[in-house]
């Protein structure tokens, strides 16, 4: 029963532990819940700011497009959080406080507001009814949505486990961007299939591809820039879904691209006053697109749930992190043995 | 929220509360009996510890079957593994080889002499109740609270099992029950500390290893000891969360260590998440307001 050989990593420093168990608790938080809570609730809130947008434009068929995905992002996504929990028939307790200090009370808060402003503006749109008030409400969610698309960053770095907290920088903008990927790719589809005009589906296009340079360039971000703690986003499980999801991105973008030029054809050729290239080829690669880049969105999800569940397994991570780093003060705690 | 609070519990909002209480674990002096365990097992009717996946996460993967409370470690003399939702005392176990010279004067340096070098570290872990409590600062519904006597407790009848403060907590200490769906973790007895009794492990230390008291005398008494082992040739004691400077402004629960906390499982250096937060909501109101123009720009530029 001797003590095990302590690794040493590269650096030379030491990584000691209790029989290589983990300092942190494994998170409860679990798949499919997490990670689908996530991708829903920013694909809702990208889509509620990209309807609001459009409404403003006058492009009604991407308004009540986008509309439509955010009201089913938040619904489900609310879904996916009470199913999340111990005790589910509790999720009401959520609102029984309202806690600055803690990123979930303001979430539940935010998502209680949000989800309430996009149904009415999507029940409004599709019955016809106070159409004012549902525009208000549209009109609010441009608050709201921006803000429960990028705040998952702030609920995953405010905990203990090194590979988020160490990403509060860049996880908020990875979620931003992967949110627009999805929200602007569910337009394009929605869009191409209801043979909307080139300037109605354009601009989600665009939003498709600037989400996903977006989101490319702050996962590869996290991957290089974090030292120990973004090892996680480039090794295992963890590291193969971020791949899968850069992968799934750019062949997105790339179907994008396509469809982008193809319809610049179309409507050149519409003008010359012919039928164009066949719908049914765009509407193919609006789906491919929104396929590619919604699951390239998902994946960067499951990834950055396992990258943290790697990183609070391995000790390593909390050890040799809080050795190279350590708080000024702290080393007095420590009695003048070290 | 981060920096030294003089009176954590008057912050909290009471008024002529009793002192603050904690407790004092010199582990120079623990056997290992785990009679700690057993008597929180009892006082606070703990099921046995099958809440599961984090026990076996060590070596084995999330899916392996949790092991019930009969299972053996295979690793050591320590068949608890962890503090958890079933298990708020923990007695770790360490054997380790020590190299000649390395200043173990008092602890064990009979045994260590007679034998080939090995020895034995004891040590009963448990909820540390800081002084800034990221369990508490996340919990969102206001289930975890600072009680009077200035630690931190879980209101069971409040939890719906959001977990965050198990993602929080820097030590590992707060676990979810699985087949009830809440968090739970030490109340310092908090039903006994209302009786005017001790805590139910600090009750049943055989030697006095888990001392229990106000929080200032414990320094005092936590201090005095250290110069004694000091003194004594114990280079390697040191005190481990008594410092109200460190990153979690010091525990209410601290400890007398001979030798580097991860050796016990415990972090070297915590820091409350929430000290950061500021910080993540200034980078994820940048990623909204990039988000808002970015939808906007790409409108502005379809008209061209």
């Amino acid at each position: 029963m001797t003590h095990e050989p302590q690794p040493q990593d590269a650096a030379g420093v030491q990584a000691r532990s209790y029989y290589g168990r983990p300092v942190l608790k494994v998170t409860r938080w679990r798949e499919p819940h997490l990670p689908a809570y996530l991708f829903l609730g920013g694909l809702s809130g990208a889509s509620a700011t990209l309807a609001a947008v459009a409404a403003c434009t006058r492009r009604p068929r991407l308004a009540r497009a986008a509309r439509l995905a955010a009201a089913g992002g938040a619904l489900g996504g609310t879904g996916f959080l009470v199913a999340e929990l111990g005790r589910p028939e509790r999720f009401l307790n959520m609102l029984r406080v309202a806690k600055p200090t803690s990123p979930m009370s303001m979430g539940a808060w935010l998502l209680a507001v949000h989800s309430g402003l996009v149904m009415a503006a999507a029940g409004s749109d599709v019955t016809g009814r106070l159409r004012r008030t549902g525009a208000a409400a549209g009109a609010a969610a441009a608050l709201t949505g921006p803000v429960l698309a990028t705040y998952p960053g702030v609920l995953l770095a405010d905990t203990a486990v090194p590979a988020w907290h160490s990403a509060y920088r860049q996880l908020p903008f990875l979620f931003a961007g992967s949110a627009m990927a999805a929200a602007g790719a569910s337009g394009l589809a929605a869009t191409a299939w209801q043979r909307s005009g080139q300037d109605e589906g354009e601009p989600a296009l665009r939003l498709a591809l600037l989400g996903a340079a977006v989101e490319a360039a702050a996962g590869l971000h996290m991957e290089h820039r974090l030292g120990l703690a973004g090892e996680p986003y480039r090794d295992g499980d963890s590291g193969r879904l971020m791949r899968a999801s850069h992968t799934l991105t750019l062949a997105g973008a790339g179907a994008g691209v396509v469809m982008g030029v193809a319809s610049r054809s179309n409507q050149e050729a519409a003008r010359r006053g012919s039928q164009g290239t066949a719908t049914w080829w765009s509407r193919g690669t609006a789906t491919l697109c929104a396929a590619l880049l919604g699951g390239g969105a998902l994946c960067t999800r499951f990834a950055v749930l396992r990258a943290g569940i790697a990183s609070a397994r391995d000790p390593k991570y909390v050890v040799e992190a809080q050795r190279r780093h350590p708080v000024p003060s702290a080393d007095d705690g420590q009695g003048g043995a070290r | 929220m981060q920096r030294p609070v003089a009176d954590v519990v008057a912050e909290a909002g009471y008024d002529d509360p009793p002192e603050r209480v904690g407790f004092f674990t010199d582990t120079s002096v623990c056997i290992g009996c785990k009679a700690c365990e057993v008597a929180c097992k009892e006082w606070n009717a703990l099921p046995g510890d099958v809440s599961g996946d984090s026990w076996a996460s060590g070596a084995a993967s999330l899916s392996a079957a949790p092991p019930d409370a009969l299972a053996l470690t295979g690793m050591s003399y320590d068949n608890t593994g962890q503090l958890g939702a079933d298990s708020w005392r923990h007695v770790a176990f360490i054997e380790q080889q020590v190299p000649a010279g390395h200043g173990t004067a008092l602890a064990l340096a009979d045994d260590v002499a007679e034998s080939d070098g090995t020895r034995w570290l004891m040590a009963s872990d448990v909820c540390k109740h800081c002084t800034h409590a990221a369990c508490l600062d996340v919990c969102p519904t206001g289930a975890l609270v600072r009680t009077e006597f200035g630690t931190v407790i879980v209101q069971p009848d409040i939890c719906n099992g959001c977990a965050y403060c198990v993602s929080a907590c820097p030590f590992g200490v707060i676990d979810r029950r699985e087949d009830d769906g809440r968090a739970w973790k030490c109340t310092m007895c908090y039903d006994r500390l209302r009786g005017g009794l001790e805590p139910a492990c600090a009750k049943a230390c055989p030697t006095d290893s888990i001392q229990f008291g106000p929080l200032d005398e414990l320094r005092a008494a936590a201090a005095a000891r250290l110069d004694e082992l000091h003194e004594a040739g114990e280079a390697s004691a040191r005190l481990y969360g008594e410092d109200p400077d460190d990153g979690i402004g010091g525990a209410a629960a601290f400890f007398l260590l001979l030798d580097e906390p991860e050796v016990y499982g415990l972090p070297p250096d915590p820091v409350v998440t929430t000290r950061d937060l500021a910080a993540m909501w200034r980078w994820a109101g940048g990623a909204a307001a990039m988000l808002a123009a970015g939808t906007v720009a790409v409108f502005a530029r379809s008209r061209v």
